[in-house]
Order: structure tokens, then C-alpha cells, then sequence
């Protein structure tokens, strides 16, 4: 056990509280760059797939997780990221500046669709953000001289620096772009979970009444919070689409949207490590389904997928609210403390609920 | 005619709307919970009749599945309850919504695994019958629905107002705590509207399979109904049903009128509109809260 004697202020904000802590992740960094010397490309492919969950996945959590809004209509940014770069490459933008244009793009509309949706609590907000959702399906299909319809789109050719990012040519270079997003994405998360930003996102999270209080402009963190959220899933919506090679208004259908939210619940809601388990669980699921199906000697059976994601979501929620990264910090406390980890520590406390309604 | 016949199927189809819409309202009225499972309870009410109607499964009368088919449902419900739900005793609701949500994808994975994935049709005899007034033509099994839905909401809304446990669940969503101190056993009491609410999703099943073909995505007017709940104010009864009404009567109409591909938004159309302009629907039941 590390004992943190602190002398200044800023040892609090520090982006590593400590050299173990930074050799750790410097460690893990390294890992994850000489990845494609160590598996395959299948599995390549896979670990692409789970960094773009993962770099949707931080922008959900940035919403739900850190400000306590749940949007069940991210599918719908992701959409909109995604034909947003494909139409700035056909006007002529190297890719890399129309990805991230296509993200602030995404990030400015979504802020501009929270301010009628500030209004909104809770259920109301996650409903109204359904509708989007499925709307968002309707509105690919009727601008079709821009998304192709139901019919879609065919990834373009993707070119950065002279050197073509293709799944099946190169998939190291795709898994680089997909790496070099997520490290880009979760710094900025990182950074601004620091700053007074991310505190009045906390702030809001956990009471709205009280970071009013404390001089909170509840209805410009919220604005932010929407606006960067959306443009984060805007990001992964992109190489989502791009990496899956054709897309259609299928493809960004709303339970997309639904999956993205259990993925960072099942992964620990407001955690960014979160993020990352839950992309893990929900890209290797299928596979890890399909392998026991086989071992199994059935045929596939349709719907399990969803099935067996619906009940580990269920025990979740009912036996560790904080996800997997929560149960992490648990056993990691249980070790650190051995033997005088008491069995009562991470009791739920008893809550009652209490409602704004009066009839 | 044309009218008066769009009018008319608009109409029994938004009562579907409005009787799941009613099952949300009951839930949210009586727990504080938003049950998004609602849509696939529905589904699997209409299942559990198919199970038993249907020659190839059980194949009993109508009238006498009728009864079996609620009580298995309204068990199923209190089960749910009992065994799920009841965990969640005081988490915030964001925490129930998607616990519901799971809870839907589950169910629609084992009516698969049970019923198959293939449309089945209801052997009902109010799939039978039509009534014609002149030109328009009202089918036996809308009749049925219109009025089922009509007799069910004035039902709970008197249950609500008048009867003593009705009254109760309605202490009991406000502040749990304070209802425990007026001696109302809170959790029975919650076990008590999932069982109802279980009812009422057979009901409208039975109705829905009784209109048309069934698959294991019928859940997904749950999503249509949830436009009627808010358009009623989500705690209002009454508001739920003429919601219903509301969203089922624009659909025939916008597929009528306008361009092919705008129609099917005008449900979600409306109802964003109605969250941004009216945030808490057209019965607002709720006022801003003092410290």
C-alpha cells in the first residue's frame, strides 16, 4: 500500500498521482502499440472493434456517467458523425481533417438539440433522446441524396500521410487510427474530469439543486456536456462505419444506442476504465457465444446474443451497480487493506425515493 | 367515408396504444419506475393466449384461456417483482429504466426460444365478425378493443381515486419513506401494481393478437405507447389513453396524406415537440421543487 504525503494543491489534479501509477499505464501504452506483432489480424480486427466501442462508449459516459443525463439517442449522433465525414470526403477533405471536423460538427448539432432537451429529467430526457434515435433511422432514409438511403454508402478510401488505412490491406494502420482516437479522446476526458468543467459535471450529477447552489450554470454545463458527448460518439460513429465498409441506415438502427449504454454500465459508470471493459465484453461476447454454440454442438440460436447480454446486464445491476471496474477497485481494497478488509465496506446504504409529483 | 374509416382504425389502434400506455402509467404512478419492458410483457401476454388457444399448442377455448392467460401473466408480474425488481427498492429510476430495458431483451429471447420466431395468428373469435355503417367498416375485434379499453381505464382511474390501495400505491410512489410511516407495507404494495400492470399488458396483447399477426417484435410499440404516456403526462390515466388515441389516430392519417417515408415519423415527431413545448405533458402533474 502507497501512502500519498501531499504538499500542494495540484498534487490532487495530477493527471498521475504517482510514478508506479504512470509506469503502469506507460506500460500498458506500449502494450497496446505492439499489439499488431503479438495477435493475428483476426484478432487485430477485434481489438479495432473494441477501442471504437470504447471511443463511443467515453462519449455516452461522459453524459451519463459524469453528468448523470442518460441518452438512449447516441446512435443518432453516431449517424451523424459518420455521414458527415464520408460527405466531407467526397467534397475534397483529407480524411484525418474531415474525421475530426465531422466530430465538431457532430458535437455543435448535438449541443444545439440539448437546449430544447434541458428542460427534460431524467425518464423524460431518456425518451425523448429514443425518439431521436429512431428518428435519426427515418431522416437517413428521406436524405438520401446524402446518406444514400437505405441502399448506404461504401466506406471511401481512407489516406493519411500518404499511407492507405485499409482493413483488409493493412489492418495495423486501421488499429492505429482506432488507438490513436481512443488515446485522443480519453486524454481530453481525462483532462477535463480536472478541470472546473468536469467538476460541475460531477456537481450536476449528483444534485442539480445543490451545484445551483454553489453557482453551477446548470443549463451551460449540460449544454457542454451534450455538445462534447456527441461529438466523442460523432468520432466513434465515424470508424464505426468506416471500419464496418458499407453502411446504411440500418446500421445506426437505436439499439446501437441501447448496447452502448449497457456496455458502460456493465463496464462502471463513470469510470473511463469503464469504458474500455464494457467495449471489451461487447465486441468478444458474440464471439465467445458463437465459439460456446459450437462447443455445444447446436445450431445458432437467433437472439441469444441480445438475450445473454439482457441477463449479465440484469445481474449487474442488481449485484454490482458500480461494473466491473467497481468490483475492481473492491478486490483491489480487499488486497490493500488483507486482513482487516471488513465485509460491510461497500454496503449499499438504504435509500428511499421521493418524487417531485403531487397527484 | 375515407375519413371516417381512417378515423375509426386510428382509433382502435391507438387503444392498443393507450392500454399499454396505461400499463407504463400504473407503474410509474404506483413505483416512481418507468417500465420499459411494458411493450414485450405485452408481447408475451399475447404469447402465453397463442400457447393456449392455438391448436398446435394447447388448444382450449378462447373464453376459457381468457382468465388463465391474465393469471399467468399477473403472477409472472408479481414474480418479477418478488424476484428482480425489489432489489431495486429505492434506486434512482435511471437505474430501473435499464434494468427494464435488460428485462425486455430477455423476454423477447425466451418467447423466441419457446414460440419461435416465425408470425403467428391468434385463433380468436373476434378476428371473425364486421360491423358496416354504409362505406365504413368496423371489424368485431376493433369494436372489442375500443370498448375493453375504454371499460379498463375508467376501472383503474376509479381505483385510483377511490379505492383505499389505490390510494395507497399513490402514497406509496411519492415518498416511500413517509408511506412506511402511515403503516403501508410499501413492497407488497409494489408487488401488488407489477402484478396489475401484468394484467393489463395481457389484456392489450390479447387485443393486438386478436387484430392482426404476432411476432416477437410486437414488443416494439412500446415505444409508440411511450409517445401516448407522455403525451398524457405520464401520471395521468386518462392522459394515456387519450394520448393513445392521439398517436394512433395521426398515424393512418400522416401515412394517408403524406409523402411516403415522412409518415412513420409523425408519432415521434409529435412527440418530441410535446417534451420540448409541454416538457411534462398535456396533464402536467408535476411543479418545480422548493428546498
Amino acid at each position: 500500500m502507497r501512502f500519498h504525503f501531499k504538499t500542494t494543491y495540484d498534487q490532487d489534479i495530477r493527471l498521475f498521482p504517482d510514478w508506479w501509477n504512470f509506469s503502469l499505464y506507460a506500460a500498458l501504452i506500449l502494450l497496446l502499440l505492439a499489439m499488431p506483432w503479438l495477435i493475428d489480424s483476426f484478432f487485430l480486427g477485434e481489438m479495432t472493434n473494441v477501442l471504437i466501442w470504447a471511443v463511443a462508449g467515453l462519449g455516452l459516459m461522459l453524459l451519463t456517467g459524469q453528468t448523470g443525463q442518460v441518452s438512449l439517442g447516441h446512435s443518432a449522433f453516431m449517424a451523424l458523425g459518420c455521414y458527415t465525414t464520408v460527405n466531407l470526403m467526397e467534397a475534397g477533405l483529407p480524411f484525418l481533417a474531415a474525421f475530426l471536423l465531422a466530430g465538431a460538427i457532430t458535437g455543435i448539432i448535438g449541443a444545439i438539440i440539448a437546449i430544447p432537451a434541458l428542460k427534460l429529467h431524467g425518464v423524460y430526457l431518456s425518451i425523448a433522446t429514443l425518439a431521436l434515435a429512431i428518428l435519426a433511422d427515418d431522416f437517413i432514409v428521406i436524405l438520401d441524396h446524402w446518406t444514400g438511403g437505405v441502399n448506404g454508402y461504401f466506406a471511401p478510401e481512407i489516406w493519411i500521410f500518404g499511407v492507405e488505412v485499409n482493413r483488409w490491406v493493412n489492418p495495423a494502420a486501421w488499429y492505429y487510427l482506432a488507438l490513436g482516437t481512443a488515446l485522443f479522446v480519453t486524454l481530453i476526458y481525462r483532462n477535463l474530469v480536472r478541470s472546473p468543467l468536469g467538476r460541475a459535471f460531477a456537481a450536476v450529477r449528483d444534485s442539480e439543486i445543490s451545484a445551483q447552489a454553489m453557482g453551477v450554470d446548470i443549463a451551460r454545463t449540460k449544454t457542454l456536456a451534450f455538445g462534447l458527448s456527441c461529438a466523442f460518439a460523432g468520432l466513434g460513429g465515424a470508424l464505426m462505419g468506416l471500419f464496418a465498409g458499407a453502411f446504411n441506415n440500418e446500421t445506426f438502427n437505436f439499439l446501437i444506442s441501447i448496447q452502448l449504454l449497457m456496455m458502460i454500465i456493465i463496464g462502471g459508470l463513470g469510470f473511463i476504465h469503464g469504458a474500455f471493459l464494457g467495449a471489451i465484453v461487447i465486441a468478444f461476447l458474440p464471439q465467445l457465444l458463437s465459439m460456446s454454440t459450437d462447443f455445444m454442438g447446436s445450431s445458432s440460436i437467433p437472439g441469444l446474443e441480445t438475450g445473454v447480454f439482457g441477463m449479465i446486464l440484469i445481474a449487474f445491476i442488481l449485484f454490482e451497480p458500480m461494473g466491473l471496474y467497481g468490483r475492481w477497485l473492491k478486490i483491489r481494497t480487499w488486497l490493500e487493506l488483507f486482513p482487516f478488509a471488513r465485509r460491510d465496506m461497500f454496503k449499499r446504504q438504504k435509500t428511499y425515493l421521493k418524487t417531485e409529483r403531487l397527484r | 367515408m375515407e375519413f371516417m374509416q381512417l378515423l375509426l382504425s386510428g382509433l382502435a389502434n391507438g387503444c392498443v396504444y393507450g392500454l399499454v400506455a396505461l400499463g407504463f402509467v400504473l407503474i410509474y404512478k404506483a413505483t416512481e419506475a418507468v417500465n420499459f419492458a411494458q411493450g414485450d410483457f405485452m408481447m408475451l401476454g399475447a404469447f402465453v393466449m397463442v400457447g393456449l388457444v392455438n391448436p398446435q399448442f394447447m388448444g382450449l377455448n378462447f373464453w376459457v384461456a381468457v382468465p388463465i392467460a391474465l393469471i399467468i401473466m399477473g403472477a409472472l408480474g408479481y414474480l418479477l417483482d418478488l424476484t428482480v425488481l425489489r432489489f431495486m427498492f429505492g434506486q434512482s429510476q435511471i437505474a430501473v429504466i435499464i434494468l427494464t430495458i435488460a428485462l425486455g431483451f430477455v423476454i423477447r429471447f425466451v418467447a423466441g426460444l419457446i414460440w419461435g420466431h416465425e408470425p403467428l395468428s391468434l385463433h380468436s373469435p373476434l378476428a371473425l365478425g364486421d360491423f358496416r355503417f354504409g362505406d365504413v367498416v368496423l371489424s368485431l375485434a376493433d369494436l372489442a378493443v375500443i370498448v375493453v379499453t375504454l371499460l379498463m381505464t375508467l376501472f383503474l382511474w376509479q381505483f385510483f381515486q377511490r379505492t383505499k390501495l389505490g390510494l395507497a400505491m399513490q402514497a406509496a410512489s411519492q415518498n416511500q419513506m413517509a408511506a412506511y410511516y402511515m403503516g403501508i407495507p410499501v413492497k407488497r404494495v409494489q408487488g401488488a401494481i407489477w402484478a396489475l400492470a401484468g394484467v393489463v399488458a395481457c389484456v392489450a396483447g390479447i387485443l393486438y393478437a386478436s387484430k392482426g399477426t404476432l411476432d416477437i417484435s410486437a414488443g416494439f410499440i412500446g415505444i409508440k405507447a411511450f409517445a401516448a404516456a407522455v403525451i398524457g403526462g405520464f401520471g395521468s390515466l386518462p392522459g394515456a389513453l387519450l394520448g393513445g388515441i392521439i398517436v394512433g389516430v395521426i398515424e393512418p392519417f400522416a401515412a394517408r396524406y403524406l409523402p411516403a417515408g415522412y409518415s412513420q415519423i409523425a408519432p415521434y415527431a409529435l412527440l418530441i415537440i410535446v417534451l420540448v413545448f409541454r416538457p411534462h405533458g398535456l396533464f402536467a402533474q408535476v411543479r418545480v421543487k422548493k428546498v
